[in-house]
């Protein structure tokens, strides 16, 4: 089911990851496949990854990993863009999969938030930035509220045994059942 | 001297099994070793009907029927498992996530949760509805115990078993609709409370952790509920 | 009282009336005494005295007379003549005018359809009668049916001759009223109640008000005849507090009854007792369902619980008791009084008799009918009704409240009785029947109703305490043109799931609105969701902004 090119012989599949809104505990628990990350890439193309030196998501990826919730402007824009151009979509982890912990400030609103942040606990020339840091919604979403999820896998971080299945069973062809091997917060 | 028992014949899921009469269907069916998932539903207890997931359906009945208050009948036929019902079960349990704010990573309950491992049981691995995200507060007024209204689940197992087992009533519900609350006496804080006994009852049946004992940390929640047979027997013999 | 007093009382009560020349009847039931019919009895009592015919002339206060967009009503002499939209200046000539012609620009003919096309018995005495004098009920009849029944009929005989009438429940879902009678009666224990349910809560409904507030002695003859038939001393009125006026009538009402032993101990020289008590409801709409408005009177939270067993087998305090709604009771005597094949004679195959109808909204003659089960629906909107205003188009008819549904123009000519209009995907309701033109917009009046079920949800069950408010935010979004098709598909899911796993009526059934005027009006939504548009332009619709 894979394709793409490859300059050196047959085409492997392309593989990326992502973070969002979250706090990369689900990239160290992928990190935590220790010597299997090796057999991973021996099957796939890291093609995209804050692992990686790469700044621009490729034109095509069959699976992208991605962690963290929608909570800038700037997760929005690409969360579309990756999801465009990519296969398989994993929402990997609960802030992914539910926003988890970025939604706590989800009943206050995000000026709130802003105002509590750069206002009330700042002494030396509070404001709120208007440049350089996106612009925070004012909602902090799951991913498939805003693009459409292939699988999704919950845990506050999924173990990284659970993410191993995952890859494989997609790089397989085959859509993995998450039944009995993670749940939320675990 | 009580009147001999009647022995009701029924089938769930197309196998006869045998009850008495006074039994529920969710009585039944676990003693016949079949699970019905319930959440509001705690054995002893007065039972309530209001978090719909033990709905069954019963041959012939219109409706669907939640078994943890249905009483068998005679030639009653039962399904327990569809996968209208499956269905139904798993959008009832996204529409109680979305009710307040389950963060399970930063509960107290973590692991120790009768609606986190719901959602395992069910298969639910993503919620739908867009979550509702109220301002709910949290009460630590009290002692020993604290109160987080953003994981409750309005089962009022602790309004029941404060009632019916403590019987001091501290708990109820307040509000309607959405708005509802568990509360205590007259809507004071806990702490302030002149019915509480400090007895710890609805701390161990709550089934997540919106009842907890202060100084436990994310996941160290635990709960005893050996007591509430015991108890239940004790109240009944005074009657 | 005996039956030979009773006989008496008819006799003094006929001849008092007939010892005035002139009668003035003003409507002060809660529709005219919204426009000062009050003020307009005091200054025609105030004319009649300082003219001094209070002898010749019987001025009163009587119950609604049903057209009450023409408010204040006044009749004279038994409604020969008409009067509408009196103000309280036109008291001298009202008086003036007795004895010669009516005064013709307040005239309101009462030969018009809204009158002549009406069937009424649960308001027969309605607008004719003073309903805070018991012997003008009297002598209409009243309690007659309560004197036969404990006189010459077993409890068995009425419950066969309720059966016989075919009645049905006339608070919504239509149950057989003798089954239900039936069943209370073979309900073992001596100890029973009856309860009338008179917490009418739909937003437009006023058809229980009315009989409260006109005739309330009909109500207590009704559930005294119901004790006796199902074994019960004690009744009950479950009445909503935003209804004073009727609560006063009815305390007034009872306390001339039980003086006129009619209630009481050893009713009538009988051995039959039965004491009537009201019980007031702080405003919650989910009382109006049985079991919760048996919590209520229990003094619990007023929550809902699985049937069966129903009340008629386990109800107030686990007692077998009898609820039955308003109109219901309101039926009772008058089929004792006329028989059984008379108001089985009314009416459809299975839907026998009249009903009463709140008719609202776009339509000329808004007020309260009563009109034969079986009448189309255009009748009622257009004949009786005198169609809709200001010369625009029927869009459609909502009936049963926030548990109804829209039914739209073509399936006007369809007969008003219980099945048609569950056929269409409504439901008869308690009376409620709210006209529609073009400029309602559809999503806009599903998400009105889906607003009230939410608030109103008890909270006790999870698909309707937290469903109705994602169907509510889903409504919403569509209405402000935020919506998207995906939305109106989980709307729909939402729909299937609170209808079929709610605990109560009012869950299973607050879909309704939005399922009937998406079978109906799918267009409108997907021009709210697709074009961004409101078609009946009622729904604020922000333009779009291009980043």
């Amino acid at each position: 089911m894979m394709n793409g090119e490859s300059r050196n012989g047959p085409a492997k599949p392309r593989l990326a990851t992502v973070w969002l809104d979250g706090c990369s505990g689900c990239h160290m628990s992928f990190l935590d496949l220790d010597d299997k990350l090796v057999d991973i890439c021996l099957r796939a193309d890291l093609v995209y990854s804050p692992l990686v030196d790469t700044k621009t998501f490729p034109d095509f990826v069959d699976v992208t990993l991605v962690e963290g919730a929608v909570s800038s402007q700037e997760d929005l824009e690409k969360i579309k863009h990756i999801r465009d151009h990519t296969k398989f979509l994993v929402a990997l982890g609960d802030c992914a999969v539910t926003a988890n912990v970025p939604s706590m400030r989800n009943p206050f609103g995000a000026n709130a938030i802003l105002r509590r942040a750069y206002i009330e606990n700042v002494t030396l020339n509070p404001r709120v930035p208007d440049r350089v840091v996106p612009p925070l919604l004012n909602r902090s979403s799951p991913v498939h509220t805003v693009v459409k999820v292939d699988v999704f896998v919950p845990g506050c971080p999924p173990s990284a045994e659970t993410i191993g299945y995952v890859v494989n069973e997609l790089l397989d062809g085959r859509m993995p059942d998450l039944s009995g091997r993670t749940r939320f917060g675990a | 001297m009580k009147p001999a028992e009647q022995v009701t014949v029924l089938k769930i899921n197309g196998d006869e099994v045998s009850a008495h009469a006074d039994q529920t269907i969710l009585d039944v069916a676990r003693e016949n070793g079949i699970e019905i998932p319930t959440l509001c539903y705690l054995e002893n207890l007065t039972e309530v009907g209001g978090c719909r997931l033990c709905l069954v359906e019963i041959k012939g009945a219109a409706k669907l029927q939640p078994a943890c208050v249905t009483r068998v009948r005679e030639g009653m036929e039962v399904a327990t498992h569809s996968s209208r019902l499956d269905t139904y079960r798993r959008k009832i349990l996204e529409l109680i996530f979305t009710e307040r704010n389950h963060i399970c990573s930063v509960c107290v309950a973590n692991g120790n949760c009768d609606l986190q491992d719901m959602a395992a049981a069910l298969g639910m691995d993503h919620v739908t509805y867009p979550y509702l995200n109220p301002s709910v507060p949290v009460d630590l007024s009290h002692e020993l115990f604290g109160i987080d209204q953003n994981r409750c689940i309005l089962c009022t197992r602790c309004v029941r078993v404060c009632a019916e087992i403590e019987g001091a009533h501290t708990w109820d519900v307040r509000n309607s609709g959405i708005n509802s609350r568990v509360f205590t006496d007259f809507n004071e804080p806990w702490g302030e409370s002149q019915t509480c006994t400090n007895c710890g009852k609805c701390v161990n049946v709550c089934p997540t952790g919106a009842l907890f004992k202060k100084g436990k940390a994310v996941g160290e929640r635990t709960r005893q509920i050996d007591f509430l047979p015991y108890l239940k027997t004790m109240r009944e013999e005074l009657k | 009282m005996t039956r030979e007093e009773l006989d008496a009382a008819v006799v003094t009560e006929q001849e008092r009336s007939q010892s005035f020349r002139h009668h003035v009847d003003v409507c002060i039931a809660a529709g005219c005494l919204s426009s000062q019919s009050e003020v307009v009895l005091n200054s025609l009592r105030t004319e009649i005295r300082e003219r001094g015919l209070e002898k010749e002339c019987a001025l009163r206060g009587v119950g609604c007379m049903g057209l009450c967009k023409a408010g204040p009503l006044v009749a004279l002499d038994g409604q020969a003549v008409m009067y509408q939209t009196v103000a309280p200046a036109d008291a001298p000539e009202i008086i003036e005018s007795l004895d010669t012609a009516p005064v013709e620009r307040l005239v309101c003919p009462v030969n018009m359809p809204f009158f002549n096309r009406q069937t009424r018995i649960a308001l027969e005495n309605s607008g004719q009668i003073d309903p805070e004098r018991i012997e003008e009920y009297i002598a209409r009849g009243g309690y007659s049916a309560l004197a036969e029944a404990l006189a010459e009929l077993t409890p068995a005989q009425v419950v066969e001759r309720i059966t016989a009438s075919g009645l049905r429940g006339r608070g919504g879902a239509g149950y057989p009223t003798g089954l239900k009678w039936s069943t209370v009666v073979k309900a073992p224990g001596s100890q029973k109640y009856v309860i009338c349910n008179a917490d009418e809560g739909d937003p437009g409904a006023f058809m229980d008000r009315s009989v409260l507030e006109s005739d309330p002695h009909r109500l207590l003859e009704g559930m005294a005849i119901a004790g006796y038939a199902v074994g019960a001393e004690q009744g009950y009125i479950y009445v909503r507090a935003e209804y004073p006026l009727a609560i006063k009538r009815l305390k007034t009402a009872i306390r001339q009854a039980v003086r006129a032993d009619v209630l009481g101990t050893t009713i009538m020289g009988s051995r039959f007792n039965f004491q009537v008590d009201l019980r007031i409801g702080a405003g919650a709409f989910v009382c109006g369902e049985e079991t919760a408005l048996i919590a209520s009177i229990e003094g619990g939270r007023g929550l809902p619980r699985l049937r069966p067993p129903y009340p008629a087998e386990y109800g107030l305090w686990g007692k077998p008791t009898l609820i039955n709604n308003v109109e219901t009771f309101a039926s009772v005597p008058v089929i004792l009084r006329k028989g059984s094949e008379w108001f089985a004679g009314i009416g459809t195959g299975k839907s026998k008799g009249t009903k009463v109808f709140a008719l609202a909204g776009a339509v000329q003659n808004t007020g309260l009918v009563e009109v034969p089960m079986g009448i189309t629906l255009r009748e009622i909107v257009f004949d009786i009704g005198g169609g809709i205003p200001g010369g625009k188009r029927f869009k459609a008819v909502q009936t049963g409240g926030p548990s109804g549904g829209c039914i739209p123009e073509a399936y006007l000519d369809q007969p008003v009785d219980f099945e048609t209009l569950a056929q269409l995907g409504s439901i008869m309701g308690s009376g409620g029947m709210i006209v529609m033109d073009e400029t309602s917009c559809m999503v806009d009046v599903a998400r009105y109703f889906m607003d009230f079920c939410r608030t109103e949800s008890c909270g006790k069950c999870v698909p309707c305490r937290v469903g109705t408010v994602h169907m509510h935010n889903l409504l919403t979004k569509i209405s402000e043109g935020q919506a998207t098709l995906d939305d109106l598909a989980m709307l729909e899911e939402l729909c299937d799931l609170v209808r079929h796993t709610s605990l109560c009526g009012l869950g299973q059934s607050a879909p309704n609105p939005v399922m009937s005027t998406l079978r109906y009006f799918r267009d409108e939504y997907l021009a709210h969701i697709q074009d961004k548009r409101c078609p009946a332009g009622v729904c604020h619709i922000a333009p779009e902004v291009t980043a």
